[in-house]
């Protein structure tokens, strides 16, 4: 437990200590963000994983693709 | 290949150029600059001096912003596989797999762990155990690229799998023939190393400009000795794994190699172009001469290709034609196919896999294993069977040659530089011209333009291909609507340009400002 505190005071007086790094933080957190919560959810669907349920489909549904000219 | 969407196969293709070519910018100052701090704080521990302690530190906070800024940068490429490139990404998966997760760990545990060390403790922890911490990050961040390279380096050369008809997907059998194919080697050698290349010029350039302003001159003169020596050997090394990297290039993508040096018809004893100019408009089978003009050194493309200065080199024109002698992957001698010929194996391979499926379904044994037979005995052709035209297997020589040409000429300015740099300082006793300490601020954004390039000469030059010789992009790309990646396309380049301004602004106040606690 006392390990634990001793970490948690680590980054936490680290953080409180940032100059240029909380500006950084922002970035990075805003960046996070628009990546995962709307790049990944509204315009990068896996696309395999979203319209099929098991590997056995998925693979089906490429051989299909990799064998058959598209319309 | 006229019957595959091409606007949604070059859009999906821009749109990971760009995304990748972004993050490029942020990682090579990441593996370098950890290498150069590590080694200033080194001395800082050797020495007990304060001034490395604030030299190191400087150089850590511009590291810190860097390394910010680029961070996640690169997830992006892997939303990309999910939606964009669904039929690589699942035929390839078990190979990226494993790399990929062993990336996320080690950038994980080994970067985040000890970055927070290396910025948090320097009051907090031993003077020891935050060296080990420095020497930890830069460590970290270089095998951390060495996952993402090893599965570059597959798509050149794909090594160590077994292709499973029943579930499309390529299977790892030997972990060890991924790791440590010659390609893979190579690249991670000569990627890392132009890293720590733009590193030195970055320090040095940086530098520069303080001895130019009259400000933090010791900071200035310490910082340029150590990244100069570092980017002298570094820059040396380069050109080392350089050579290594194209001779890899010769023996297992001889197209790219040719595209390199605008070579249409091959010949023993074959010249290496130093400098050139291509003749616009040049088709791989008319008789026009394919340099307006050009500068070159007999015999030696074919000592480099082949270790022997009359080796045979093939030409565009060859590989189109086949019918030239080789020597395989086993040291065996072979008559090249025609592409003519690997399409049609490419296209018997095809029909295989779809014969195999059609023959399982049917619980058909016998149709199975014929098929298989006929698939593995064509599969390095697989991917010919998707083109249509010989000609398709021709990547973009002007932008491949040129890349690869001013590439190469750059590597040789920055061991002229370093070298230019040191000899000032131990001769001249660091009387630099202002005209020179100008040029060393030019040098970063020709560093960065340097990197920039070399992958413009892997993944230009390795077109048609996404995995060379087994899937060409548009088999590889996913069948979605182009306007959706043409959508995401200017969102990425939006969001990226955002990053890059918040990064060279920050950078740049941050350099004006100096060390915090003002250096002398």
């Amino acid at each position: 437990m006392n390990t634990l505190k001793r970490v948690f005071r680590f980054y936490y007086d680290g953080f409180r200590s940032m100059t240029v790094g909380k500006t950084l933080w922002v970035i990075i957190l805003v960046k996070l963000f628009v990546m995962f919560a709307i790049l990944k959810v509204f315009f990068f669907p896996n696309i395999l994983k979203q319209n099929f349920r098991t590997d056995e489909e998925r693979s089906k549904y490429v051989i299909e693709q990799l064998t058959t000219k598209p319309k | 290949m006229e019957h595959f969407d091409l606007s949604l196969v070059n859009w999906s293709r821009a749109q990971f150029a760009l995304t990748a070519m972004y993050h490029w910018v942020f990682v090579p100052l990441t593996l370098g600059l950890s290498l150069i701090i590590a080694f200033m704080e080194t001395l800082y521990y050797k020495t007990g001096d304060q001034e490395w302690k604030r030299i190191t530190k400087f150089w850590m906070t511009l590291f810190g912003i860097n390394f910010a800024i680029g961070v996640a940068t690169g997830i992006i490429l892997e939303f990309e596989f999910g939606t964009n490139w669904s039929n690589y990404s699942w035929f390839v998966g078990d190979i990226f797999g494993a790399p990929l997760a062993i990336e996320g760990i080690m950038a994980f545990f080994m970067e985040s762990t000890f970055i927070a060390v290396m910025f948090f403790g320097w009051n907090k922890v031993s003077k020891k155990f935050h060296l080990i911490s420095t020497w930890l990050v830069a460590l970290g961040a270089n095998l951390s690229a060495l996952w993402i390279l090893v599965a570059n380096a597959w798509m050149q050369y794909p090594a160590g799998m077994n292709f499973n008809p029943d579930t499309a997907r390529n299977e790892m059998n030997n972990f060890w023939e991924v790791l440590l194919s010659p390609v893979a080697v190579n690249k991670f050698l000569h990627t890392t190393s132009s890293g720590y290349v733009l590193a030195g010029l970055f320090v040095v350039g940086i530098s520069a400009w303080y001895l130019l302003k009259g400000r933090h001159i010791l900071l200035a003169k310490r910082s340029i000795i150590i990244a100069s020596v570092f980017g002298l050997i570094s820059s040396i090394y380069l050109a080392f794994t350089g050579d290594g990297s194209a001779y890899q290039v010769a023996q297992k993508q001889p197209m790219k190699l040719a595209a390199m040096e605008g070579l249409y018809k091959g010949k023993e004893g074959a010249p290496l172009i130093v400098i050139g100019v291509l003749t616009p408009g040049k088709e791989y089978n008319d008789d026009k001469e394919p340099y307006v003009f050009r500068i070159q050194i007999p015999k030696l493309l074919s000592f480099l290709g082949y270790r022997s200065g009359n080796a045979f080199v093939p030409g565009i024109k060859d590989i189109i034609d086949g019918n030239y002698t080789y020597t395989d992957q086993d040291g065996k001698q072979k008559v090249a196919l025609s592409a003519e010929q690997k399409i049609e194996r490419g296209r018997i391979a095809i029909q295989a896999l779809a014969d195999y499926r059609n023959a399982k379904e049917n619980n058909d044994s016998l149709g199975m294993a014929y098929n298989r037979r006929l698939l593995d005995e064509n599969f390095e052709y697989f991917g010919y069977g998707y083109l249509n035209d010989p000609k398709s297997i021709i990547p973009n020589v002007p932008l491949t040659f040129y890349s690869f040409h001013i590439m190469v000429g750059l590597g040789f300015l920055f061991i002229a530089f370093f070298i230019l740099m040191l000899c000032l300082i131990y001769f001249n006793g660091f009387k630099i011209s202002r005209w020179l300490l100008r040029l060393s601020i030019l040098m970063i954004p020709l560093g960065y333009l340097a990197g920039q390039l070399g992958w413009i000469v892997a993944e230009v030059g390795r077109q048609p291909w996404t995995i060379q010789d087994i899937l060409p992009t548009v088999a590889a790309v996913s069948r979605i609507d182009s306007s959706a990646v043409q959508i995401t396309f200017f969102l990425f380049f939006i969001i990226f340009t955002s990053l890059l301004i918040a990064e060279l602004r920050i950078m740049f106040t941050q350099i004006k400002k100096g060390p915090n606690d003002g250096g002398k």
